[in-house]
């Protein structure tokens, strides 16, 4: 295969880039939902 | 627990004086249904987005022929392709969405062009890095202030921007207000991104698949392709909508808190 460093350089992006947001997304989405559950359980022991 | 539940519901009449447009689209403004909707529909998002792009990428790597003039480097367009269509689609989308903002007083729309900016410039990135890998063997340059690299350089700025913008205040609501002016503004980049292979005599190639003309490029290397743009555009939508439902949660949790503050005070 001719030019296979800048085809797995490309690929690599390809697949890291959506993989970071995927993941940052995913830790985002379990912490606020950690955090509002946490919340919601103070408020509801209060009332 | 499901945080979409603990939500309280946003009451679904739109402000007064909004169009029959308007009304129309605060139904689905309610955070608690956007996130009821969108958290039953992610999970198969994300599966076919993934299973579709990675499809894409082995095709496109390794079946699809190489081409005859540029060798095995032209694989690298299964990746720089679709990242270049959603530079301009994801700021097209944020453009709808400050047009939503700023007309509708959407409020579902704030946060969804506020997420949709860090994961468009992040593909507008890519397309910018994986253009600058295709041009060095084929051109011998990383780099050449080519019309139409100039003007994705430019959408990435914006981008960057929009993202700095949005947060700058201190009152979100001011930030996404700057914010949607400044998607507005720039959307005069898109057609001269469009068209500026055909406007100025660029070292890029034309475009090879247009709305009007057939393609070409050979069917064997058009299927990839579109496998690939469809299994990309599918992941730049998950991840928006996973973002966006972060945010959702997040808005709610700022507000508990000022709630709870105003009450010690």
């Amino acid at each position: 295969m001719t030019h296979a460093g800048f085809i797995a350089a490309s690929y690599a992006l390809g697949m890291l880039v959506p993989a970071f947001f995927a993941v940052t997304a995913w830790t985002r989405t379990k912490s606020a939902r950690r955090r509002l559950a946490a919340l919601d359980t103070r408020r509801a022991s209060r009332a | 627990m499901d945080a979409s539940l603990t939500l309280s519901p946003i009451p679904d009449a739109p402000p007064p004086g909004a169009s029959r447009g308007g009304r129309s689209l605060h139904r689905f403004a309610n955070p608690g249904r956007f996130l009821r909707i969108s958290g039953a529909i992610l999970p198969a998002l994300s599966i076919a987005a993934f299973a579709i792009t990675a499809a894409g990428l082995a095709w496109g790597l390794l079946f699809a022929p190489a081409d005859w003039q540029q060798g095995d480097a032209m694989r690298i367009m299964y990746v720089h392709v679709p990242a270049a269509w959603l530079a301009s689609g994801g700021y097209f989308g944020l453009a709808v969405c400050s047009v939503l903002s700023l007309v509708w007083r959407h409020p579902l729309a704030d946060l969804a062009a506020a997420e949709i900016g860090p994961v468009g410039a992040g593909f507008t990135a890519l397309c910018l890095a994986t253009g600058s890998l295709w041009g060095k063997p084929m051109w011998g340059a990383w780099w050449v202030w080519d019309a139409r690299l100039t003007s994705v350089l430019i959408l990435f700025f914006l981008y960057c921007g929009h993202v700095a913008l949005v947060r700058a205040f201190d009152d979100p609501q001011r930030g996404y207000r700057a914010g949607a002016i400044l998607a507005l503004v720039g959307v005069v980049n898109l057609p001269i991104i469009k068209f500026s292979v055909d406007w100025w005599n660029t070292l890029h190639q034309p475009a090879s698949i247009t709305l009007t003309g057939s393609p070409t490029m050979a069917a064997s290397m058009l299927w990839p392709l579109l496998v690939c743009a469809i299994g990309y555009t599918l992941v730049f939508a998950a991840i928006v909508t996973a973002r966006t439902r972060a945010a959702v949660m997040e808005r709610r949790i700022r507000g508990l808190l000022m709630a709870r503050a105003e009450a010690a005070a």
